[in-house]
């Protein structure tokens, strides 16, 4: 349980990392270390080199734009949780977040980190892909922009190339009123996620469904959209028996199975995840939570 | 013997100036280098909490850290809770009166992870004890006797607060 041997480098600036990420080869970059280091206790990777961002200056922040926000790649968690932002105009996040493992995990672990591990049951990643998040990447060629839903190519593995490292998060805002809701179903409060659902809903006076955005995490490879689930929704001012039906679409999804449960056990949550937190949220965007 | 570099760190108040290997985490540094050994190692895979320090106020798993990450910070450990070699202090007083520990292994990291917690939320209830210590296995006491422990510590850190004021 120790960590192979490996060269340390610990950069001060983003250009220093996009060249130490150029010229070395089987490197890998360290943020919060949250999950990369039990992966290297466990040498399930063997880099020849870490680069510690830990002291990378200007990745740190929450700042507000005028449609959102944007966080800087080393933003800790915990940051993130206690932000008064991120309450007020993502509470989807700050509603998440409370999952993501524990305080300890939290202090350390960062939102740059996460999205680029990219576990399919992780919090974050699934707010990124429910808010269409924007994520920001520096590389030898300058800075470049990746829509989240492109994001994702594999299983842990996402669209930043190895000479890239991820530096800031776009992520736009929806209406003041909007219903949010994060549901997860794990063995233990901190556990990762068997499957998990984010959820957001825009409400006309009506009541009626004006946008829905619906990820499912912890099923396959990636998080997922349940699009079809969101456009069954759109327009409709759903009762529980309608919210019921329209997530039977959810059990479609691709899953896998492992020792925490088979694929249909995961596609049986999918259904039951995506409708407790649409009506979480729905009761939410109308005023009736 | 891999790359090494210099740190300069300061852990319960002592500050040491060491050369260590570049792929030692900071739980075997502090336990083997420094010899401070109250900081335990359960599964060294960010599990089990027992390895939970105070990095600059804050608690963070000792083995999911470098020790290279360590230099220019401060640290606490069990080892620096105590106010004196013959005192205890009252999150660790509450321990020893409510039967917070029984084979103790958890014990560093709860008291760590407590204290944190305390600062934090100096009157919480039952349940955000639970959800504070959720990171910390016991395989000892069920938990009981240590959320016990930790609202008496809270009483206990008040009454000492409120007498200072």
């Amino acid at each position: 349980m120790k960590p192979p041997p490996f060269s340390y480098h610990d950069p001060k600036t983003v250009a220093e990392v996009v060249g130490l990420l150029s010229t070395l080869e089987n490197a890998k970059l360290l943020a919060g270390g949250q999950s990369l280091m039990p992966m290297l206790n466990f040498r399930y990777v063997q880099p020849d080199h870490i680069i510690d961002l830990n002291r990378v200056e200007g990745l740190s922040y929450i700042r507000e734009t005028p449609d959102g926000m944007e966080v800087g790649a080393m933003t800790r968690q915990r940051d993130l949780e206690f932000s008064e932002l991120v309450a007020r105009r993502f509470p989807l996040m700050h509603e998440a977040i409370q999952s993501i493992g524990h305080r300890q995990t939290r202090n350390r672990g960062t939102i740059g980190g996460s999205l680029c591990h990219l576990d399919p049951s992780a919090e974050l990643v699934s707010c990124a892909m429910t808010l269409d998040a924007v994520v920001v990447v520096a590389g030898p060629a300058g800075q470049r922009e990746i829509a989240f839903k492109d994001f994702p190519v594999g299983y842990l593995t996402s669209a930043v190339e190895p000479n890239e490292v991820l530096t800031a998060i776009r992520f736009s805002a929806w209406p003041a009123k909007h219903g949010y809701a994060f549901v997860e179903f794990a063995r233990r409060h901190g556990d990762f996620a068997i499957v998990s659902a984010a959820t957001l809903l825009q409400v006309d006076d009506a009541g009626r469904i004006m946008r829905a955005a619906v990820t499912l995490g912890g099923m396959g490879t990636g998080p997922v959209r349940a699009s079809e689930l969101e456009v069954a929704l759109t327009g409709h001012a759903p009762d529980v028996e309608f919210l019921r039906q329209a997530c039977e679409s959810c059990r479609r999804f691709e899953a896998f199975d492992d020792v925490h449960a088979p694929a249909s056990y995961r596609q049986h949550l999918a259904t039951v995840m995506s409708r407790r937190a649409l009506e979480k949220a729905y009761a939410r965007a109308t005023g009736k939570a | 013997m891999g790359q090494t570099r210099k740190i300069a760190l300061t852990v319960n108040g002592k500050r040491y100036e060491e050369e260590v290997e570049v792929r030692v985490t900071l739980a075997d540094f502090i336990r083997h280098q420094l010899g401070l050994t109250g900081t335990h190692l359960g599964c060294e895979h960010g599990v089990c909490g027992a390895c939970t320090i105070l990095m600059d106020g804050r608690s963070a798993r000792a083995c999911l850290m470098l020790a290279v990450q360590a230099d220019g910070h401060d640290f606490l450990t069990v080892e620096g809770i105590a106010p004196s070699p013959d005192k205890l202090h009252p999150l660790q007083q509450a321990f020893h009166e409510n039967h917070g520990l029984q084979c103790g292994f958890c014990t560093p990291g709860m008291l760590t992870t407590l204290l944190e917690f305390l600062r934090d939320n100096p009157d919480p209830t039952e349940r955000e004890v639970r959800i504070a210590i959720s990171g910390n296995l016991c395989r000892c006491t069920g938990y009981q006797n240590i959320v016990i422990s930790a609202l008496d510590a809270a009483k206990r850190l008040q009454a000492e607060a409120e007498q200072k004021a």
